[in-house]
Order: structure tokens, then C-alpha cells, then sequence
């Protein structure tokens, strides 16, 4: 066994019902980490899908080994009870649904060591970065969403929605005690207080690929809590 | 301090600058150039603010990238995975 290096990434993967993208990114994971010789562990928390994910998780953990991949039953929330096994010194935050490529994970990497950033966020909004699949509508919303966000916040930070992330193990642990939001908005708060701690933030163009065609993700309903928690945020940080 | 305190503190400065100079007591008017166009400032400012947001959301929704390489890279990546997976003995 590899001996845990000061460079060790753990990557954090909450799945609900992803039995069939779980597979796919854990593989992607493992040959991004195997080409770029960084030592990592990936730590997937199921949240009871229905659908077979836990058994695909701990399938995937015999194939590739209980020091790489690492099945946990969720208690609390994902991330905090996630982190509780991790041995990485950083820890990457991503979606399991395909969205976000594991490819961009040694970018992020080689920003942190470049500036000692505390956070690395990937951003859809500047560079190359961008995504795919969105028609006009969505587009509107997203970068509209992201102007009131950065006239009411100026965080410092162009993308605030975004769930691709590298973080310090305990700039990471410090803000899961600090933020107490959800969904979006937990992803804007973790920006947000780590500007007010003082914690510096990097960011890496990536691309967003949403496979989810005609699967309407942005209700009224998304959009009315997305503007509650905006305002929250802004009357209270 | 809190945005909204940020924002209530300096929307309170310029307030009372605006009114103390606009609706000033006939004494202590400035002069009525300078009256004319402080007037309608603040309405001005807000048309103006309403149309650099436009503007800026419309150039920045027009140059959203639209990731076609990439969207065609996860296929062949997930073509590759399937087919290494099938051969490590995961069942599908």
C-alpha cells in the first residue's frame, strides 16, 4: 500500500438513484488520478437510493479496493459525515451525475499549489469554461441568478452556484460549522463565509455537461427558494 | 456589517446629500442648473443601472460557452468505462 502522501485528495461524492452514472465517474476518477500520479481516495455517501446505488458502490469498492473507494451509509448530512473518513489533506466536492469531469481535478490542483488557495471553484462563467446542453431559457436564468447575486454579495467569486470544488480539509470543516443552508444556496453560503474568514479563492474554467435533457431542474419553485436564500444571505452576512 | 446594512448606510449618505442639495430652503439652493439636474437624478441613475443589467446579462447569456468537445469526450469516455467495467466483473 502506497504510503498517504501530504498531497492526498479525497473526493466527496453524495449519490441519490445514480446507480448507472456511479460506475462512470468513479472509473473517470480513478484514470484522471492514475495519469496524473496524484494520490487520492474516493468516499461515496448514499442517501438510501431505491435504486441500487449502494450496491453498486460497494461492488466498485472490492474492484478497486477499500483504500481507494469507500462506501458509507449517510447519517446527517452527506458532506460532515463524508469528511469524517476522509485522510485527504484536500477534499474535492463534485456531482455523480456526469455533470462535472473528473478531468478538471488535477487543474484545480496545480491552481491551489499555484496561489496556497484555500478554495479552488470551478466556474461555468469565466475562461472556456461554460456548459452543455442548456437551451436560451436556462442560460437567461443562470446568468441573470448569478447578476443579482454578485450586485447584492460581491463575493469575489464568479461562479457562487457552482458544486465543483476543491477545499483545505479544514477551510472545508470550518465552513460546514458556519453554514446551515441547503441545495444552491448552501453552495453560494460556503463562498460567501469564506470570504468573511478570510479564505482565499482560486478558480478554474470547467464545463458543465447536463445529460438531463427535457428534465425541467429549474422549477418555480427552485427559483422562489434560490431568492429567499439569496436575500438571507444578504441580510445576514 | 451586513450587505443590507452596507447598502442602507450608503443609500442613507447619498439620500441626504440628494435631498440636502435638491430640496433645499429657497436660502440655501444651489444654482438652478445644478438644481435641474439633480432633481431627477436618482430616477436616472436607476434607468440607467436597469439598463447596464440588461445589457450586461444579454452579452453575458450570448457568450455563454456551449461545450460541444466536451459533450462529445464524456460519450467516448463512457463508451471506454463501459467496456473496462464489463472486464473488472462489475454487472451492469
Amino acid at each position: 500500500m502506497a504510503p498517504r502522501g501530504p498531497g492526498r485528495v479525497s473526493v466527496l461524492l453524495p449519490t441519490y438513484n445514480e446507480r448507472d452514472n456511479l460506475p462512470l465517474v468513479v472509473w473517470l476518477l480513478v484514470r484522471t488520478f492514475g495519469d496524473s500520479g496524484i494520490d487520492f481516495e474516493i468516499i461515496i455517501i448514499d442517501d438510501g437510493s431505491p435504486d441500487g446505488t449502494q450496491e453498486v458502490a460497494q461492488q466498485l469498492e472490492k474492484i478497486y479496493g477499500s483504500d481507494k473507494i469507500l462506501f458509507v451509509f449517510p447519517s446527517g448530512t452527506a458532506y460532515i459525515h463524508g469528511m469524517k473518513y476522509a485522510t485527504g489533506n484536500f477534499i474535492v466536492i463534485m456531482d455523480a451525475d456526469l455533470s462535472h469531469h473528473p478531468k478538471f481535478i488535477p487543474e484545480f490542483i496545480r491552481k491551489q499549489k499555484e496561489g496556497n488557495f484555500d478554495i479552488v471553484s470551478g466556474t461555468r462563467y469565466k475562461g472556456n469554461g461554460g456548459v452543455y446542453g442548456w437551451d436560451l431559457k436556462r442560460k437567461l436564468i443562470s446568468r441573470g441568478a448569478n447578476f443579482l447575486t454578485q450586485v447584492l454579495l460581491r463575493p469575489g467569486a464568479s461562479d457562487l452556484t457552482g458544486s465543483f470544488r476543491l477545499y483545505r480539509k479544514e477551510v472545508l470543516q470550518k465552513l460546514m460549522e458556519k453554514c446551515v443552508s441547503k441545495g444552491y444556496v448552501f453552495q453560494m453560503e460556503m463562498v460567501v463565509r469564506a470570504r468573511q474568514l478570510g479564505f482565499t479563492i482560486g478558480e478554474v474554467p470547467i464545463s458543465f455537461v447536463d445529460r438531463v435533457y427535457g428534465e425541467s431542474k429549474l422549477g418555480g419553485n427552485e427559483i422562489v427558494s434560490f431568492l429567499k436564500g439569496l436575500l438571507t444571505l444578504f441580510a445576514t452576512t | 456589517m451586513t450587505k443590507l446594512a452596507q447598502w442602507l448606510c450608503g443609500l442613507a449618505l447619498l439620500g441626504s446629500a440628494w435631498a440636502a442639495l435638491a430640496l433645499a430652503p429657497p436660502g440655501l439652493q444651489p444654482p438652478a442648473p445644478l438644481r435641474q439636474a439633480l432633481l431627477p437624478l436618482p430616477v436616472y441613475l436607476l434607468v440607467a443601472f436597469g439598463c447596464y443589467s440588461l445589457a450586461t446579462v444579454g452579452y453575458r447569456v450570448a457568450t455563454f460557452n456551449d461545450c460541444e468537445e466536451a459533450a462529445a469526450e464524456l460519450q467516448e469516455h463512457i463508451k471506454a468505462a463501459r467496456a473496462d467495467l464489463r472486464r473488472r466483473g462489475l454487472r451492469l
